[in-house]
C-alpha cells in the first residue's frame, strides 16, 4: 500500500495565498484547502476489522432468549454468521469521516456541473427532514393518524402545480428517470383509453440518455430529430417525422445546451396537431421558475427534478425526487393512492381540533396506471422540498431564476474569448462552452480542462454533453454563486486555457489533477479486472493482477 | 426578506453592465412573449426560517403515528438508528455531492458504496450488487428486466407473497414492457406452483420466476423448488430477500438464485412516510453486463494508488441510450452509504443478534396473541422469521384503530396492502380480518406484553 503523501502539487499554488484576489475580497466557493491530510490510501473497513470487536448496543428487552435452533427449521438456517466488517466505533467514526475528506461537496466549494443544477441546500431543510413527527411515521399508518404527512404532500402538490401550471401531481416517482417512464406510461395509457395505438416518441439530439432508455422501457421506439444551427429543434426535421405514430415529444426547455427553444409554441401546436402529446423533462426548470410555465407552453406532462431546481441535496447520487405533474386530460390516469382533501378549508379547522372527519386521506384515480413505488416516493425529500419553496415563496422563486441565468450569462460572456462557444447568444442558467480549438491546437481536452478545474478548488463541469457538441464543457454555475467565485472560476479557466498554449501547460493539463485524493484512475482497468467487491479484490488477489 | 442568494445590487449592476443589458428581465428575451407568467407565481411571498420551521412542525405534530408504539412492518420496519449512524451519514460531503462523474473528487462516495457492495453481495451470497435502486420495487422491476432479457422470455412466475405494493409496480411497468405477469397464489402461506405450465393455461413457460424469502406474510418459501422450476424451464431465479431476516436464513444464493432484490430500508433508514428508502439488488458474475444502474469498481490511479470508480459504464442510459440496459440515473447513493456505516456498525455479530431478537419477539408474539380467542393464524403453521399473519375476529382495521387509543401501531391491515391498485390476484390472505404484525429488536417485554393485553380486548366484537 502507498502511504507516500506526494509533494505538494504545484498546479494552482501559483496564485494568492488562500486564493485571495487583490483588494482582500476571496472566492467563497473556492476549496483550495481541501483536502485536509495527505493522500494516502484509505484502508476499506473489512480490512479495519478485528474479530471479536464491535459498535453495536440494542436495548435491553427482556424477551425470552430462544436459540436459532429453537426457532427456525435447520433447513433455512444459515450455519455461520454473514460476515460483515468488526470495528470499533470508535474506528468506524474515523474511517467514514475520513472517506468524508475524500468527497468533494456543495458545501465545500462551487460545483458547476451543467445540468445537476448544484446550488446550495439551505441547512433548514435537514432540520425538517429530521423532525420525529415526520421521519418517525410508518407509511402504512391509516390516513388519521398521518395528516400532517398528507396535508404536507397536498401543499406540495399544489406549490408545483402553481410553478408548472399543471392540475394535478403524483409523488411516486424518485428521480428524474422514474418521473420520464412514469410519463411515458401516462401517455400510453392517455392514447390506449381512446383506441389509440401509437408506436412512436421523438427525442430532440440533444436530450439527456434517460430519455432515450425510458422512451424503449416504456415500450415505445425512439425517433430523434436533429438541433438546427441555432441549438433548438429543427422544426422541418419535426414535422417531417410527425404523424398519427406519434405518442408525443419528451424536451426539455431550456434545452441542454442552456438554450430557451424559441420555437416552442410552433412545437406544441405540431405535437398536438397530430393527436402527440408533449413532455417536459423538467431537468432545468431553475431557469424559468416564475418567468414562463410549462402548462403555458403547451405541455402535458412534466417532470420536476426536486433534487435540482428545489435544493434537495444530491446526497452523492441520490435520493432524489421526481414528481410528475399533468393536466387536467391525464389527471384520471396518475399513479395512486394520491393524497387528496376530503373537506373544505372551514371544515379543515374543525378537523384539526380533532372536532370533524380527517382533512385528507388517500385517493385512486379512477383510470389509475397503478403504483411506482413501493410506498408514496421519497417522502423526506418532499418535505425539504416545501420547506425550500416556503422559505423563497413566489417572488423568492423568481429571483432563483434570474440570479441563476445572470450567473450563467455573465460566465458565459467571460469565456467566450478563451473557449469556443458553439451557440453564442445569451443562455439560460447554463452555458456550454467547448474545448475543440484547444483540442486541435495543444490537444487538451474538455476532460483535461475538467481535470484541471479540480486543482483549482472547483467541482469540473458536465464534459461531453451534450452530445451534439463536440468536446463539450457544460457550465452551470447556480444562482448561489458570489460574483467573487465566479470571477475566480472565470479566472481559472481562463488560466488553464493559457497554460495550454504552453507545453509545460500543456503537459500538466493531461497530468491533473495532482493535488486531489488520487490522480487520473485506470478505468480500462477497471472495466477489464473486474473487482466489484472487496472479496473479488481477494481472488484477483490470488490469480495476479492480470484478471480474467 | 429571506434570502441565500449572494447577490449584492452592486454586484448585479455589474453584471448587467458587462453584458450589456439594462434590465434583468431582458436575461429571457428568448422567451415569447405570449407565454410569460404575468403576475408571478400564485405562491405566498417567502417567510424566514424560523417561521417555516413553525409550520413544517406544526405539520410533523398532526402526525399521530409518530407516537405511537410500531408493531407495523410490511417492508418498513423500526429498527434501532443508533447516534453514530445518524451522525457520519449527515455529514455534508456525503449529503451535498453529486454523482461521482469525477472520481479523483469523489472516492469517498465511491469506497463507501463499493463497501456497500461488498456487504449486499456477502447478505445475497451472490459475487456482484449495485451501487442501489430507489426502493425494493424498483429493484423487482429491473431484476425482472434482466430475467426476461437473460431468459428471453417475457412470461413471469410471481409468487403471491411477494409485498403486494412491488407485484403492483411490476404490473405497472409490464405495461410499458410487455411481460406477462402471473400471479401464483398462496396456500397455507407459501407459494402453490403450477407443476405443469399448460395447466394454468399458460403455454409460453416462464422467463423469471420470482419469490420472496421471507415472504411478505412472513413465511418462508422452498426456494430449492423455485430452483428446480427455473432449471426445469431455463428460467431466471429472483428472490426478493428480507436482508435482516438474513441474519439467520441462508442466503438465497446459496439456494441458487440468479438475482437477488431486497429493500434495505432496515439498515439505517427512519420509516420516513416511506422513503428515502434503498433498493438492494445482486446478481450472479454471468448477469454483469445486464446489471441496472452504476456499479463502482476497484482500480488504481497513476501513481498505482487503490482507488475506485463507476465502471462497466456502458450498459447505461447516458453511453447507450436506448440500449441501455435500464433508464434509471440518480439512484439512492446516501442510502447505501448510509446501510454501509449501519452494518459497519452492527458488524458480524450485530447482524446476527438483530435477525435473532426479531425472531424471538416474533415467537413470543406469536404464541400470546394464537392463545387468545378472536385470534388464529392467517398461514397455519408455516415457520415464520419476524412477521407475521393474523386473522382477527373483527376487521384489521378496527383493530388498528383500537389500539391507537391504546398507544400502538398494531400492525397493517392485508386488505389496505392488496385492495388498492387492482390487485388481481385471488389471495386468500387479502382478507378485511387479515392483520400483518412485525417485531424488531427494539420491542421490549413489556411493551409486546402490553400489545397482547390491548390487542385481546381490540378483537372482541
Ligand atoms: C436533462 C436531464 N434529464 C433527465 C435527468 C435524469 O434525472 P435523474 O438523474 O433524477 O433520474 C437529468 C439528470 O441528470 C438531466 O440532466
Amino acid at each position: 500500500m502507498t502511504t507516500e503523501v506526494p509533494p505538494d502539487g504545484t498546479a494552482g499554488g501559483h496564485d494568492l495565498p488562500g486564493g485571495r484576489e487583490p483588494g482582500g475580497r476571496a472566492p467563497g466557493g473556492r476549496a483550495w484547502s481541501a483536502p485536509l491530510m495527505g493522500r494516502a490510501e484509505e484502508p476499506t473497513l473489512f480490512e479495519l476489522s478485528e474479530p471479536g470487536r464491535h459498535s453495536w448496543q440494542l436495548r435491553t428487552t427482556g424477551v425470552p432468549e430462544w436459540s436459532a435452533e429453537e426457532l427456525l427449521p435447520a433447513a433455512h438456517r444459515r450455519h455461520e454468521p454473514v460476515p460483515l466488517a468488526e470495528v470499533s466505533e470508535r474506528d468506524l467514526v474515523a474511517h467514514f469521516t475520513r472517506l468524508s475528506h475524500r468527497q468533494f461537496s456543495v458545501d465545500l466549494g462551487a460545483y458547476p456541473l451543467g445540468s445537476c443544477t448544484m446550488k446550495y441546500n439551505p441547512k433548514v431543510c435537514d432540520t425538517v427532514a429530521s423532525l420525529p413527527g415526520l421521519a418517525g411515521v410508518h407509511p402504512a399508518a391509516p390516513a388519521q393518524m398521518s395528516q400532517g404527512w398528507l396535508a404536507l404532500l397536498v401543499e406540495l402538490e399544489e406549490a408545483l402545480c402553481a410553478v408548472t401550471g399543471m392540475a394535478a401531481a403524483t409523488f411516486q416517482p424518485a428521480a428524474g428517470a422514474a418521473g420520464e417512464l412514469t410519463g411515458l406510461l401516462l401517455m400510453r395509457a392517455y392514447h390506449e383509453a381512446r383506441d389509440d395505438r401509437r408506436r412512436r416518441v421523438i427525442i430532440p439530439d440533444s436530450a439527456h440518455g434517460t430519455n432515450p432508455a425510458s422512451v424503449r422501457i416504456g415500450g415505445y421506439e425512439v425517433t430523434t430529430v436533429p438541433s438546427d444551427d441555432r441549438g433548438c429543434v429543427d422544426l422541418a426535421a419535426l414535422r417531417s417525422v410527425l404523424d398519427r405514430d406519434v405518442a408525443g415529444i419528451m424536451l426539455t426547455n431550456p434545452n441542454t445546451l442552456g438554450l430557451f427553444e424559441e420555437g416552442i409554441e410552433e412545437i406544441a401546436a405540431a405535437v398536438h396537431d397530430v393527436g402527440g402529446l408533449l413532455y417536459y423533462d423538467g431537468a432545468n426548470l431553475n431557469a424559468i421558475l416564475g418567468v414562463v410555465r410549462p402548462g403555458d407552453m403547451g405541455f402535458d406532462i412534466v417532470h420536476l427534478n426536486l433534487h435540482k431546481t428545489f435544493a434537495t441535496p444530491h446526497g452523492g447520487g441520490g435520493p432524489g425526487a421526481g414528481p410528475v405533474a399533468v393536466g387536467e386530460h391525464l389527471v384520471d390516469f396518475l399513479p395512486g393512492p394520491r393524497p387528496v382533501r376530503l373537506l373544505h378549508e372551514a371544515q379543515e379547522s374543525a378537523a384539526s381540533n380533532g372536532t370533524g372527519a380527517a382533512a385528507y386521506g388517500w385517493a385512486m384515480p379512477p383510470r389509475s396506471i397503478g403504483r411506482v413505488h413501493s410506498w408514496h416516493g421519497n417522502a423526506l425529500v418532499l418535505a425539504r422540498a416545501l420547506t425550500y419553496i416556503r422559505v423563497h415563496g413566489g417572488d423568492g422563486l423568481r429571483r432563483v431564476a434570474e440570479r441563476a441565468v445572470l450567473n450563467a450569462n455573465w460566465l458565459r460572456a467571460r469565456l467566450s474569448s478563451a473557449y469556443d462557444v458553439p451557440f453564442d447568444r445569451p443562455c439560460m442558467h447554463e452555458a456550454v462552452l467547448a474545448a475543440s480549438t484547444l483540442k486541435r491546437r495543444y490537444g487538451v481536452r474538455a476532460l483535461d480542462v475538467a481535470k484541471r478545474l479540480l486543482e483549482e478548488g472547483f467541482h469540473a463541469p458536465t464534459v461531453y454533453f451534450p452530445l451534439v457538441v463536440d468536446e463539450a464543457l457544460m457550465v452551470e454555475p447556480t444562482e448561489t454563486e458570489s460574483l467573487q467565485t465566479l470571477e475566480a472560476l472565470a479566472d481559472a479557466f481562463e488560466r488553464i486555457a493559457t497554460d495550454a498554449a504552453e507545453p509545460a501547460g500543456a503537459e500538466a493539463a493531461h497530468a491533473a489533477p495532482r493535488t486531489t485524493p488520487v490522480g487520473r484512475l485506470d478505468e480500462a482497468r477497471a472495466a477489464r479486472v473486474l473487482v466489484p467487491t472487496f472479496d473479488a479484490r481477494a481472488d484477483v488477489g490470488k490469480q495476479g493482477a492480470s484478471g480474467p | 426578506m429571506p434570502d441565500y442568494l449572494p447577490h449584492t445590487d452592486a454586484d448585479v449592476a455589474t453584471m448587467l453592465a458587462f453584458l450589456g443589458l439594462s434590465d434583468i428581465d431582458e436575461l429571457f428575451s428568448a422567451v415569447p412573449h405570449a407565454l410569460r407568467l404575468a403576475g408571478g407565481l400564485a405562491l405566498a411571498s417567502g417567510e424566514p426560517e424560523p417561521d417555516v420551521l413553525a409550520h413544517m412542525g406544526a405539520l410533523a405534530g398532526a402526525n399521530r403515528a409518530a407516537d405511537l408504539v410500531c408493531f407495523a412492518g410490511a417492508g418498513a420496519y423500526d429498527h434501532e438508528v443508533p447516534a453514530v449512524v445518524r451522525a457520519l451519514a449527515g455529514r455534508s460531503e456525503f449529503v451535498t455531492a453529486y454523482t461521482p462523474y469525477q472520481p479523483e473528487v469523489a472516492q469517498g462516495v465511491l469506497q463507501a458504496v463499493f463497501e456497500y457492495q461488498t456487504m449486499v453481495s456477502r447478505l445475497s451470497g451472490l459475487p456482484v450488487a449495485n451501487a442501489s435502486l430507489y426502493d425494493g420495487a424498483s429493484s423487482l422491476v429491473e431484476a425482472v428486466n434482466l430475467g426476461a432479457a437473460a431468459s428471453g422470455r417475457g412470461t413471469v412466475w410471481v409468487s403471491s407473497g411477494v409485498h403486494p405494493h412491488w407485484r403492483a409496480c411490476l404490473r405497472t411497468f409490464s405495461r410499458g414492457s410487455g411481460h406477462r405477469i402471473v400471479e401464483i397464489p398462496l396456500v397455507d402461506g407459501v407459494s402453490a406452483w403450477p407443476h405443469d405450465p399448460a395447466l394454468r393455461g399458460d403455454h409460453e413457460p416462464p422467463g423469471v420466476v420470482v419469490v420472496a424469502y421471507p415472504n411478505y406474510l412472513g413465511c418462508l418459501e422452498d426456494l430449492a423448488a423455485v430452483r428446480r422450476i427455473a432449471d426445469a424451464h431455463g428460467s431466471t431465479m429472483v428472490v426478493a430477500q428480507d436482508p435482516v431476516a438474513a441474519g439467520l436464513l441462508r442466503s438465497p444464493g446459496d439456494w441458487g438464485a440468479d438475482v437477488v432484490v431486497g429493500e434495505g430500508q432496515a439498515f439505517g433508514m427512519p420509516l420516513s412516510f416511506g422513503g428515502p428508502y434503498l433498493g438492494l439488488f445482486s446478481c450472479t458474475m454471468a448477469q454483469v453486463r445486464r446489471l441496472p444502474g452504476r456499479l463502482v469498481g476497484e482500480t488504481v490511479d497513476v501513481a498505482g494508488r487503490r482507488a475506485y470508480v463507476t465502471t462497466l459504464r456502458a450498459r447505461e442510459q447516458d453511453i447507450r441510450r436506448e440500449k441501455a440496459t435500464s433508464n434509471v440515473c440518480t439512484n439512492q447513493t446516501l442510502m447505501a452509504v448510509t446501510a454501509a456505516i449501519q452494518l459497519g456498525w452492527l458488524g458480524t455479530q450485530g447482524l446476527a443478534e438483530v435477525a435473532l431478537r426479531c425472531a424471538r419477539g416474533t415467537r413470543y408474539l406469536r404464541d400470546g396473541a394464537l392463545g387468545m380467542s378472536g385470534v388464529s393464524p392467517l398461514t397455519g403453521d408455516t415457520p415464520v422469521v419476524r412477521e407475521l399473519a393474523l386473522r382477527t375476529a373483527v376487521p384489521a382495521r378496527t383493530v388498528i384503530d383500537r389500539m391507537a387509543a391504546e398507544g400502538f401501531l398494531a400492525g397493517v391491515a392485508l386488505d389496505e396492502l392488496t385492495g388498492e391498485g387492482g390487485d388481481g390476484s385471488a389471495d386468500a390472505s387479502a382478507a378485511e380480518h387479515g392483520l400483518l404484525v412485525a417485531v424488531t429488536e427494539r420491542r421490549t417485554l413489556a411493551e409486546l406484553n402490553a400489545y397482547l393485553v390491548a390487542l385481546e380486548k381490540a378483537v372482541r366484537p
